[in-house]
């Protein structure tokens, strides 16, 4: 048997079975990106929320979701739900399950992001008569938000990766399709490399379109006209060639 | 009846007393300045006029109308009247200077962009920050933050002006404009409360005086110059006239003040 098979390699790299599996594995991330972002941002307020009734909850979410495995939250939703004569599909039960995991640790980074926002930014706020919601959408949201797209980065790149553990509730994303395939001609090394292409393109597509947000998030801070402090324009000549 | 009556504040955390039965008063387009020792609960007393700072009791009187400062909603009314100028500003980062100023103007005041814009234009060109506009606070000296502070708090039309610690940041040039300009409010009209350490400028400033120990009101000093110095006050500015940002030594002698420069 030979090490490597090329014709292997660009058979199943053109396979339209192991496409579908990447569309799968990609849509996937996405929905329970966007999702758990907005189920995260609900966690983190709350969890800063001076109310026990608000951080409570928020506390053991966080608590319960990072410290049980995936894999056990997936099986429980897959075999638990029925139980309650709630029947959804596969792929249902897999983007419940990734969204409800990745927002314990979204929470987590959003809510570092908006302790980064200075206090006395917030109560000059609460000072010049802006009510909570104001507070959030006008200066906390909108400045945390630039601070947290490189962790928020690292999260998507972990997700893409992650969804390959719905396959143990019978999802036939990425991951689980090469698998099959391997059964057949046993082309280990070859699939795997397939598939790891495949991951490979989907996170450098994610650096670009990252690298758009960021831009996006950068934006108040470029259109201003930026000009030099005072204090650097009184240095003098010599020092400021130094620099 | 005074035009500031403030009365009984008492504040709280755990078991120790913050403030305790603190009162003052002042007129329409006095200077007032708390002196006292650090942890004599000067800025507690200056959040409570704002309402940044649950109180156990307290009440305020501005020109008649009378908030009881321990009811839920009495921030919104003291806000509505009182403006406040943070030592540390909080600029908001991601907004312009301009932003800065509209801000509060459009989202709760209600007032047009346009309007608020023309009002804000006009603020900057007194303060002498018109080419300042469309920067970002990041890029601002101390003393050009400071007056963006206090023109986003004037953009509210406030009856009453409250000031942290309005001169710590400055250069001495700096302390006597930002001082000259706190006298140009004042004969507006406009009532200045300030928590200062610099005492060259609470000697020059002041209408009247609260000094504040542990807590309370230790003396009261009303009048211009040393006529506000009661002997209590008069022996902490000369204790404390040596901080570096106070500038001259005050109390003691008449050339001890320093009149700013206009």
């Amino acid at each position: 048997m030979q090490i490597w098979s090329w014709h292997g390699f660009f058979t199943y790299l053109g396979s339209p079975y192991i496409f579908r599996g990447a569309l799968l594995t990609l849509g996937m991330t996405a929905v329970s990106m966007v999702l758990g972002f907005f189920l995260g941002l609900l966690i983190a307020v709350m969890k800063r929320s001076p109310q026990p009734w608000f951080s409570w909850p928020a506390r053991f979410y966080v608590w319960f979701f990072r410290g049980t495995p995936l894999l056990v939250q997936l099986v429980v939703i897959y075999a638990g739900l029925p139980k309650l004569d709630i029947r959804l599909s596969v792929m249902a039960c897999s983007i419940i399950g990734l969204t409800l995991n990745e927002a314990a640790y979204l929470a987590e980074i959003i809510r570092a992001g908006l302790n980064a926002v200075p206090a006395g930014q917030i109560a000059a706020a609460r000072a010049l008569g802006m009510s909570e919601r104001q507070i959030a959408w006008r200066i906390a949201f909108p400045q945390a938000f630039r601070l947290i797209i490189p962790p928020l980065g690292n999260s998507v790149n972990g997700l893409l990766k992650t969804t390959s553990v719905t396959s143990v509730i019978s999802m036939e994303e990425l991951m689980q399709r090469s698998q099959i395939l391997v059964q057949d001609q046993f082309m280990v090394l070859e699939l795997f490399s397939v598939a790891a292409l495949y991951y490979l393109l989907m996170t450098t597509a994610w650096d670009f379109f990252q690298r758009r947000i960021e831009h996006f998030a950068e934006r108040p801070y470029r259109r201003q006209q930026r000009v030099i402090p005072e204090a650097v324009m009184e240095l003098p000549i010599s020092s400021q060639d130094a620099r | 009846m005074p035009y500031i009556d403030v009365r009984d504040v008492c504040v709280r955390h755990g078991k120790t007393e913050t403030l305790r039965d603190v009162g003052f008063t002042a007129e329409r387009g006095e200077i007032v300045s708390f002196i006292g020792p650090s942890g004599s609960g000067k800025t507690t007393l200056l959040r409570t006029l704002i309402g940044l700072q649950s109180v156990e009791c307290g009440r305020m009187t501005v020109d008649g109308r009378m908030v009881n400062m321990s009811e839920p909603g009495s921030a919104k009314v003291l806000r509505a009247q009182a403006a406040i100028v943070f030592q540390q500003f909080g600029l908001f980062g991601h907004m312009s200077v301009l932003r800065n100023l509209t801000l509060a103007p459009t989202v709760v005041a209600k007032r047009t962009h346009r309007e608020a814009e023309h009002e804000a234009h006009e603020l900057l060109e007194k303060l002498g920050l018109a080419d300042k506009a469309n920067v970002l606070p990041d890029d601002l000296s101390g003393g050009q933050k400071q007056r963006v502070a206090i023109a986003r708090a004037l953009m509210l039309r406030p009856a009453l002006l409250l000031l942290d610690e309005p001169t710590s940041a400055l250069d001495p040039r700096k302390v006597q404009e930002v001082s000259s300009l706190l006298r140009d409010l004042a004969r507006d009209g406009m009532t200045i409360i300030q928590v200062s350490h610099a005492m060259g400028v609470v000697a020059s400033l002041s209408d009247r005086i609260v000094l504040l120990e542990a807590g309370h009101v230790r003396a009261l000093g009303h009048g211009r110059g040393q006529a506000s110095q009661t002997p209590d006050i008069a022996a902490f500015m000369n204790t404390h006239s040596d901080d570096p940002e106070s500038g001259a030594s005050a109390g003691g002698s008449p050339q001890g003040f320093r009149e700013p420069q206009f």
